[in-house]
């Protein structure tokens, strides 16, 4: 009988414990690089290309003016594809944690829709106008559509399955969707301030949104991030969890509601995007692994590379109109997510 | 070893809504020996395991650990002397060995404080004891049932604690990886004196590899001691409602329960 080694361990097993570390690191930085040619593209691709020099010259303040113009428009834009995606990346990363189910995704759950009814409802009767308005009452709207297709999806035997789950979500997401028609449809003077939000993507970026949504952005990442050992204990199941002095409750809500602050404040930001959410962590996994202290910061990363990517496919394909960019990470989504649903297995996570 | 933890219920009474499963139940765990607590099914093994380690807050009665109520412990404090592996655990998808055996020392862990060199070398340590280093960068999908058990204890021994509660460690296993699980937990308990409780199926394994036996019956203990002194076949027909026939084991010289059936009894 092999007796058991107590103390150090020998330093082939530690060598073996650091490599994955190396990889991941380098990933990181791929997905870095990556995002500045993307950021560079996003900038300088539209209805009117604009070459780097130029670029340089419009942001030290000079240049032609029309190219400037193109600048300065775009650079915004950028920022908040960036932005958008990296919170999407990363509520939905944080939600597939929580929930252990690998459909997750706040479109998909039907809790971006929420914070869209919650916007709708806000201008048609109390007339919002500025993006922290939208903010609150989208983050509220996220919270309260996140409780109830949990809610429903925990019923019956079985508890939440990654498929009821999915299936309330839809549901969900029709219902919401029909009062949103419902309220626009008769009031034509609000209809113009829906669509140009419902729609506007990140097209109509402005520095001023941009800066009332990020506190709440902030907030959002900083609870979801705070959560990234909890989440790696609660993808153990609640009872090794718990055995591992985690409080379950507590660490489930304090991560869902990261989770929420995030999508709400990026569905108030550029109207509801789906499925970003639910491609970028499983992509994330292929390359880093389950571990949610990577996993998050690599969701963010990579969200905010496809947003921005996809909004620059949609200028692209669309010449010299475009494409919402809602509707780009749609095409690219939604084959991602059959393909994860015809998986041998749609296990818990 | 360091002091020796003792681990206690008294009048420990536990319940799911309108069934109660524990009645007033006292037991004394032996520190640094191995107990195997065995039973009937639906006896209640699992509902004193998870109410020992917290998971179970009791209706009556308490839990006490080196004489303090576990359920008055903060969780995490409680985590680094007491751990648990619940019966078959799910390991998350494509999750490696080393990050699933690293999530052992989560309760050493505060919120802001990094990764540590004693964190990677209690990994390392619990993969060596197990057996599994070589397993480190493999897919937890990809192993055996032996190969998974052994991984999932590692992970309990990076946790570090004195006290290891095993929920039905073998389990889905075949004969010789059951006996590989339980020289392992044994090797454990003699080189770092680990208390271990362990809810087994097998009564036999049990008396074979218990220092201590605990035999539940209707909520309650029905009789505790070293198995050759409790285990007989007045036990047998009273804890499991069967006929049986006790014999020394002629491997280890344990008692060995050898049942009686209603066919192919002499």
């Amino acid at each position: 009988m092999t007796t058991v080694p107590v103390g150090t361990a020998s330093d082939a097993a530690a060598e073996r414990l650091r490599r994955p570390t190396r990889v991941r690191l380098l990933w990181f930085a791929a997905s870095l690089a990556a995002l500045a040619l993307i950021v560079a593209a996003s900038v300088a691709i539209g209805s009117r290309d604009v070459p780097l020099p130029a670029i340089v010259a419009a942001l030290g303040g000079g240049g032609d003016g029309l190219d400037a113009a193109a600048v300065q428009t775009r650079v915004p834009r950028t920022v908040l594809a960036l932005v958008v995606g990296a919170a999407l990346g990363v509520s939905g990363a944080v939600m597939q944690g929580v929930t252990r189910n690998p459909l997750a995704d706040p479109g998909i759950l039907g809790i971006n829709q929420g914070a869209s009814l919650a916007i709708v409802a806000g201008i048609a009767t109390v007339g919002l106008t500025s993006a922290t308005q939208y903010a609150w009452v989208a983050i509220a709207g996220a919270a309260v559509s996140a409780v109830v297709v949990y809610t429903i999806g925990s019923l019956g035997r079985g508890g939440a399955t990654p498929l009821k789950l999915a299936l309330a979500g839809a549901a969900t997401t029709a219902v919401f969707s029909s009062f949103i028609t419902a309220i626009v449809l008769p009031r034509n003077d609000i209809n113009s301030v829906v669509r140009s939000w419902e729609i506007g993507g990140v097209g109509g970026a402005r520095w001023d949104v941009l800066t009332q949504v990020a506190p709440f952005l902030v907030v959002g990442l900083l609870l979801s991030l705070g959560s990234a050992r909890a989440l790696n204990s609660l993808a153990l199941g609640d009872d090794l969890a718990a055995g591992l002095g985690e409080r379950v409750a507590l660490a489930r809500i304090t991560a869902a509601l990261g989770a929420v602050m995030l999508c709400g404040a990026a569905t108030a930001a550029a109207g509801p995007i789906a499925f970003v959410g639910l491609v970028v962590p499983h992509l994330c996994r292929l390359l880093v692994g389950v571990d949610h202290r990577w996993l998050l910061p690599y969701s963010a990363v990579v969200g905010a590379a496809l947003l921005a990517a996809s909004d620059v496919l949609g200028r692209i394909v669309a010449r010299p109109a475009e494409l919402d960019v809602g509707i780009v990470t749609a095409v690219v989504g939604a084959p991602v997510f059959i393909a994860i649903v015809r998986r041998r297995k749609v296990r818990e996570l | 070893m360091t002091v020796a933890h003792t681990l206690e219920a008294r009048s420990l009474s536990v319940g799911y809504q309108d069934r109660e499963v524990l009645r007033g139940l006292d037991l004394r765990i032996p520190p640094g020996r191995i107990t195997a607590i065995v039973g009937a099914n639906a006896c209640g093994k699992s509902t004193l395991l998870r109410s020992m380690s917290r998971l179970l807050a009791p209706r009556a009665g308490q839990v006490l650990l080196d004489g303090k109520a576990v359920h008055r412990t903060p969780a995490k404090q409680l985590a680094r002397t007491l751990g648990l592996l619940p019966q078959s655990p799910v390991a998350p998808e494509g999750i490696t060995v080393a990050d699933l055996v690293g999530r052992g020392r989560h309760p050493h862990q505060g919120v802001l404080t990094r990764w540590r060199t004693e964190d990677d070398e209690a990994v390392a340590a619990a993969l060596e004891a197990t057996g599994s280093v070589e397993l480190a960068d493999r897919d937890v999908d990809e192993l055996s049932g032996g190969q998974r058990q052994r991984v999932w204890i590692a992970m309990a021994l990076a946790q570090q604690t004195e006290l290891l509660l095993l929920d039905e460690p073998t389990t889905f296993l075949d004969v010789s990886h059951q006996v590989e699980v339980l020289d392992l937990l044994t090797d454990l308990n003699r080189a770092r004196g680990t208390t271990i409780v362990m809810v087994l199926h097998d009564l036999n394994l049990a008396a074979r590899y218990a220092d201590h036996l605990i035999a539940l019956a209707d909520g309650a203990v029905h009789a505790a001691g070293a198995p050759a002194e409790v285990l007989d076949a007045g036990l047998v027909e009273a804890v499991f409602g069967l006929r049986s026939t006790v014999i020394a084991d002629p491997v280890s010289g344990s008692p060995l329960m050898l049942p009686i059936g209603r066919h192919h009894s002499g």
